[in-house]
């Protein structure tokens, strides 16, 4: 690159700091965790990790971490997805593909509203012990 | 382009030096092998200050901190980690935080990093990741917004201090250098480093590079000077690579040059090596030193800020010093000043070392306690011994003891109890350790780095070295304390530059706290922590030993004698004092005293 002007210099910035946003993990306050274990990752937890960080990206949201942990214990239901927005009731979501979650994103996360219709609760303590 | 993982690899002297370059290489080519090369993104980035755990590996986004990673590991990391998504808990550094981030870990809980603010996030070969986070923004800032009062003020009001070990003003010291009328005028950065044990100002230039360039850009347009210097030790290679690369990346971008930015401000910036002697971290010194001379220091004033380097007006400062500056332009003045203690502002990077579980390079904010520092960051003392002291300061400090454990640390609360916040070394000594004998490492130090241009220094540190030697073997006198002080007093007041003003610190501060250890060695011949060689001597308790042979088979000089079954007994003249039989008596039948 040749010598910059300050707007040349203020729009890569801008480019730059959105790539590295994910790598902040500062200032997160909302979490998307992903299980990915054998089984999630059979059912296709892996497109759902890049629908996620697509859609993140695109609709700008910095404040939401994704982290992948292992198996959830829910087999039946993979891919499986624990989402926790402050202010709003940490819940599971089962069967999430792409467009799932897609939706997770832009209903959840940027609209503050649960996607019903993917919900699996998240079962009392004394079942998973 | 977005990555799912982030594998930041720490490429910091230390990680290096074990194995970092290596594993980094392995884990390059196990993504490819495993074809996950774009899952995720390897970054090599500078010290996240955990050093004695190295080489580490942080992953992101969930914070896996991996401790201890090597070259075999990474076949691992990648396969489950990164294809799969499992942490590999055999690395992670506290096996029972799976799950949690390095962010929940007690090394990091109380740190607040500012200086370090990129250091472990960044890759500082490339300039584009410095930009990303807000690189080179507080220069705009100066350039199109402010005006060199404006600078001047909000770094006043920031009440920055020097990092440098004097804790001078630096708004003021620059307005020194402003006011004054001068065609020339000089930026100059000082990374000489020499305290033993301290090495904060090498990991910045080495994680943060354009955090000084940024900062020395700053100051020249401030008070009107368009070439900066960085006096940097030849024997910090890699720091030396890594800022002449943001170097060259800075004037590509046009960020260092002319018109920088299409203003009319020129800026460059270019190293100069020391040869690694203390003295030369004195500003004079320096400055004589970049000019070719030999590195002594002269009498102030005239001080820098007015008559420097060739005679010009020279703002220098400390590397830590200008690491806060881009901060504090950015964030602004009250923001700074929200942190720390109504003296100090901000945080302090200290190299925590000694005797301590986790040891490594801290940033806290000024007004922590030693005891935070010490328990709760440092995770406390090695091998469940006793705390004894911390010394600050290097050798121009002193020690604090366990009934300061509690004193909020910052620039005046140090020197009122007789040490210094120097330029933030730390090191934790137990109860093993003896005062006499880390008074004289100390001294030792500054009698060897003694220029030897000024009397008081020269003569008086010998002296003071000669009289702890002659204590450490059990052959001082009461006088001697006496002369000890005098001396001390003498070299305070008549000693050209800090060196040997300082010089002194050690003794008067382990003399005031621990004189009962001195008496210790004087009256009884005794050293209490059994480290004098001198005053310490291993006996067999006949009772106890059931002539085992194990002690006489290990001593390295063969002063153990005895029949297979019989007492045995040690040769008091030949005994080196090694210590070795004692370790290996399981009948506690061997006394250390
Ligand atoms: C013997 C001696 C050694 C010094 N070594 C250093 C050093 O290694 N690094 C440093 O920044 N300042 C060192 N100083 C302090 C400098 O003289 C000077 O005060 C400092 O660079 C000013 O920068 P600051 O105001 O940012 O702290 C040393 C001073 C003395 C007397
Ligand atoms: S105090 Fe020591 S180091 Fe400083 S000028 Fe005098 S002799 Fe040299
Ligand atoms: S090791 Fe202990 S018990 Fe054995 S011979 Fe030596 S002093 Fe005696
Ligand atoms: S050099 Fe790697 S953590 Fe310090």
């Amino acid at each position: 690159m040749a010598k910059m002007t300050l707007e040349e210099l203020r729009s890569l910035r801008d480019t730059k700091k959105k790539e590295m946003t994910q790598r902040d993990s500062g200032g997160k306050s909302a979490q998307i965790i992903i299980g990915m274990g054998t089984c999630g990752i059979a059912a296709g937890a892996k497109e759902a990790f890049d629908a996620f960080l697509d859609e993140l990206n695109s609709h700008d949201v910095k404040d939401t971490r994704i982290t992948q942990t292992g198996c959830m214990g829910l087999c039946f239901s993979e891919p499986t997805v624990e989402v926790a927005v402050p202010g709003m009731p940490r819940v599971i979501y089962g069967n999430v593909d792409g467009k799932v979650a897609r939706r997770i994103v832009k209903e959840h996360i940027i609209g503050k509203a649960l996607v019903s219709d993917h919900i699996f609760d998240k079962p009392a303590a004394d079942i998973i012990k | 382009m977005a990555y799912k993982n982030y594998i930041l690899v720490c490429a910091g002297t230390a990680c290096e030096s074990s194995k970092g370059i290596a594993l980094y290489n392995e884990l390059e080519k196990e993504l490819k092998a495993q074809g996950v090369e774009h899952e995720a993104q390897l970054v090599k980035t500078g010290c996240f200050g955990f050093c004695e755990q190295g080489p580490i590996v942080k992953i992101l986004p969930d914070e896996s901190f991996y401790v201890k990673v090597g070259p075999q590991h990474a076949k691992e990391i990648v396969a489950e980690h990164i294809d799969k998504g499992r942490q590999v808990e055999a690395l992670l550094y506290e096996k029972k935080q799976k799950g949690l981030s390095a962010s929940g870990i007690g090394f990091y809980q109380k740190q607040q990093r500012i200086v370090l603010r990129n250091c472990g996030v960044i890759n500082p070969e490339f300039i584009d990741e410095y930009i990303a986070r807000d690189g080179y923004a507080a220069l705009e800032k100066v350039l199109f917004e402010m005006t060199p009062d404006d600078v001047i003020e909000e770094l006043n009001k920031a009440g920055l201090r020097g990092r440098g070990g004097a804790g001078f003003p630096t708004g003021l010291k620059w307005k020194f250098t402003k006011n004054v009328a001068s065609e020339q005028k000089y930026i100059v950065c000082n990374a000489d480093e020499g305290d033993p044990g301290a090495y904060m100002d090498r990991s910045t230039a080495e994680g943060d590079p354009h955090s000084i360039l940024e900062a020395m850009a700053i100051a020249g347009r401030t008070v009107g000077a368009n070439q900066g210097y960085i006096y940097i030790r030849a024997e910090y290679p890699l720091a030396i690579k890594r800022l002449n690369n943001a170097i060259d990346q800075a004037r590509e971008y046009g960020l260092l040059g002319n018109n920088i930015l299409g203003s009319d401000f020129n800026f460059d910036i270019e190293l100069r090596f020391g040869a690694g002697a203390f003295v030369c971290g004195e500003e004079t010194a320096l400055l004589a030193s970049i000019e070719g001379k030999r590195g002594m220091p002269i009498p102030r004033p005239p001080f820098p800020a007015v008559k420097g380097l060739w005679g010009k007006p020279t703002v220098i400062n400390n590397v830590e010093t200008w690491a806060n500056i881009p901060m504090i332009i950015l964030k602004g003045s009250t923001w700074f000043s929200s942190i720390g203690t109504a003296t100090s502002k901000g945080t302090k990077v200290f190299a925590l070392t000694g005797k301590i579980n986790n040891s490594g390079l801290i940033e806290v904010p000024m007004g922590t306690t030693l005891r935070e520092i010490i328990y709760d960051i440092g995770g406390g003392i090695a091998n469940g011994k006793k705390f004894k002291a911390a010394q600050t300061g290097g050798p121009s400090g002193g020690v604090i003891t366990e009934a300061f454990l509690d004193v909020p640390i910052d620039y005046e609360s140090l020197q009122s109890i007789g040490s210094m916040m120097g330029s933030g070394g730390m090191i934790v000594m137990d109860e093993d350790d003896c005062m006499i004998d880390v008074t004289k490492f100390y001294l030792e130090f500054t009698v060897d780095e003694s220029c030897g241009k000024c009397a008081p220094c020269r003569i008086g540190g010998r002296t003071n070295y000669n009289i702890l030697d002659k204590i450490s073997k059990g052959k001082g006198t009461l006088e001697d304390l006496e002369t000890l002080k005098v001396v001390g007093h003498a070299m305070r007041k008549a000693s050209l530059c800090g060196l040997g003003q300082t010089a002194p610190n050690p003794i008067m501060s382990t003399m005031k706290y621990f004189e009962n250890e001195y008496l210790a060695h004087i009256n009884d011949k005794k050293c209490p922590a059994g480290k004098c060689k001198d005053l310490l001597s291993y006996t067999i308790v006949a009772e106890k030993c059931v002539g085992c042979t194990a002690c006489a088979r290990v001593c390295p000089v063969g002063c153990i004698s005895g029949e297979v079954k019989a007492v045995h007994m040690i040769d008091q003249d030949q005994c080196i004092k090694c210590g070795q039989c004692l370790t290996k008596c399981k009948f506690d039948a061997i006394l250390k005293g």
